[in-house]
């Protein structure tokens, strides 16, 4: 039997406290901080300027220390709207710091990393995270996803500024419109998967129950995560949006084992991608590791007040955030919106 | 969907977790002890912190020219500087699914059609060496 649910049930089905919005006020704030900041961003050259004009008149650590704060929030929100903090991460930070993409793209692979290798044992323990089906998709992706990176650091800042632009609000019509199936029904695997031996048992903490699964679609699978590693190296906004999606409505995995399963590929094809990154000098760490302590330290916080925060509300601010990062990524590259 | 009995976890899969855990704790340390160690100035580093403003906004390639950094590989030239000492903790993070991976070999090898299994993570780990080799490079 299928139970169709939104794409985010899991973090929108508790009740909705409006009284405690001001929570989301601290977010708000870091957001438009560097807005703010026109002084220092009218200092700044152009994306694609090679000069060195001094870029803000701030001490040094004024951005690392509002990157750790912005990545806090970012962390927070991410777990309860139920999106990897990497795709909030490159939009927002790529769009209102004063940073170059190819850092903030280095930057957020590794935050995206850092945020599936800390889950990814917890997942795998737990049943959540499936080997077998996450060791194919995760080759191929690894590999296309080395390709994207090299792409993305040959191409223009403003041509991936653009398709960044355009990706995120992809990102924010997939949320609004894409159900999901807690538990789709395959009646029949396909000989791919039955080769592999790609099924499984999990015990859902709902119900206690214990669940089989089994795949099909696998070829499709497995070419729209060779599709899904192009965009993460590209782009270092990890790619758990797309993974659960192609998981569990293409190949018919069960919504929890999907997610499970996505940050246990991502934790390797961000690593193929960061590679490269790191290899070509576009990892800087005052800029990396604050973001990664902060996603990390939010994100914690995050998971606890998952039952607490209002889910629907945030998932509704995260949407129009990205709808918001996602056009200024667009006008930026364009030049609209310098 | 069948009603079963709880299962203990795939003796793969708690090996793989035991191993990234480990990786990653050990990361993150030498990533915040490095960090707080080139912040602090314990460490002095290749690009000086004030210089940082006016170079971050630049292109990857620019900022190389600039501070003189060597272009492929160079999280490893200058390692001594406190800048520089941080790409270790990144290093092992981006490289601790690489000894996890190594280990199930032997694990699938011996389960029925484990060798598919056992060669897909012998490329996996093959791919992420290439990756980390620095073979692979591009620039604007």
């Amino acid at each position: 039997m299928s139970h169709p649910v939104t794409y985010w049930q899991s973090a929108t089905s508790s009740f909705m406290p409006w009284h405690r919005l001001w929570l989301l006020l601290p977010l708000l704030l870091m957001l438009v901080a560097p807005v703010q900041a026109d002084e220092v961003m009218q200092l700044m050259p152009a994306q694609s300027n090679e000069s060195a004009a001094p870029a803000s008149t701030l001490p040094w650590w004024f951005w690392p220390l509002a990157l750790f704060v912005t990545c806090f929030f970012i962390g927070i929100v991410a777990v309860p709207a139920g999106i990897g903090g990497g795709t909030l991460f490159v939009p927002i930070v790529g769009g209102f710091f004063p940073f170059h993409l190819d850092f903030v793209r280095g930057a957020g692979l590794l935050v995206a990393l850092a945020s599936a290798l800390a889950a990814g044992p917890m997942l795998l323990r737990g049943g959540l995270a499936n080997l077998r089906l996450a060791l194919p998709l995760a080759l191929l992706a690894s590999i296309s996803s080395i390709a994207g990176a090299m792409l993305g650091l040959a191409l223009p800042a403003n041509v991936i500024q653009i398709a960044l632009g355009a990706i995120v609000l992809g990102i924010v019509a997939l949320m609004l419109s894409v159900k999901k199936s807690e538990f789709p029904v395959v009646t029949q695997p396909d000989r791919l998967s039955s080769i592999l031996g790609i099924h499984g048992v999990f015990i859902d903490g709902a119900s206690g129950r214990s669940i089989d699964w089994q795949v099909h679609r696998t070829p499709m699978g497995l070419v729209m995560f060779l599709l899904i590693g192009v965009m993460a190296g590209m782009f270092g906004i990890g790619a758990g949006w797309a993974n659960v999606p192609a998981l569990n409505l293409l190949m018919g995995v069960p919504l929890k084992v999907s997610a499970g399963t996505s940050g246990l590929v991502l934790s390797m094809v961000d690593s193929a991608a960061a590679w490269v990154y790191m290899n070509r000098g576009a990892v800087l760490p005052m800029i990396a590791v604050p973001s990664i302590v902060g996603m990390m330290l939010g994100a914690r916080i995050g998971a606890r007040l998952l039952n607490v925060l209002p889910g629907s509300v945030i998932r509704k601010m995260v949407i129009a955030l990205l709808l918001f990062a996602g056009l200024r990524a667009f006008m930026k590259g364009t030049g609209l919106w310098v | 969907m069948g009603m079963k009995e709880s299962l203990p976890p795939q003796a793969d899969a708690q090996r793989y977790a035991l191993l990234l855990g480990w990786g990653t704790r050990v990361g993150l340390i030498l990533l915040i002890l490095s960090f707080a160690a080139y912040v602090t100035g314990a460490l002095s580093p290749h690009v000086p912190l004030e210089r940082l403003p006016s170079l971050w906004n630049l292109p990857v390639d620019a900022y190389h020219a600039m501070t003189h950094t060597p272009e492929v590989f160079d999280w490893m030239a200058l390692i001594r500087h406190g800048d520089r000492i941080n790409m270790i903790g990144i290093a092992v993070l981006a490289g601790c699914s690489l000894p996890p991976l190594l280990a199930l070999i032997p694990l699938f090898l011996k389960q029925r059609n484990g060798i598919i299994y056992a060669a897909i993570c012998a490329l996996e780990a093959v791919v992420l060496l290439l990756a980390a080799s620095g073979v692979l490079s591009a620039g604007h």
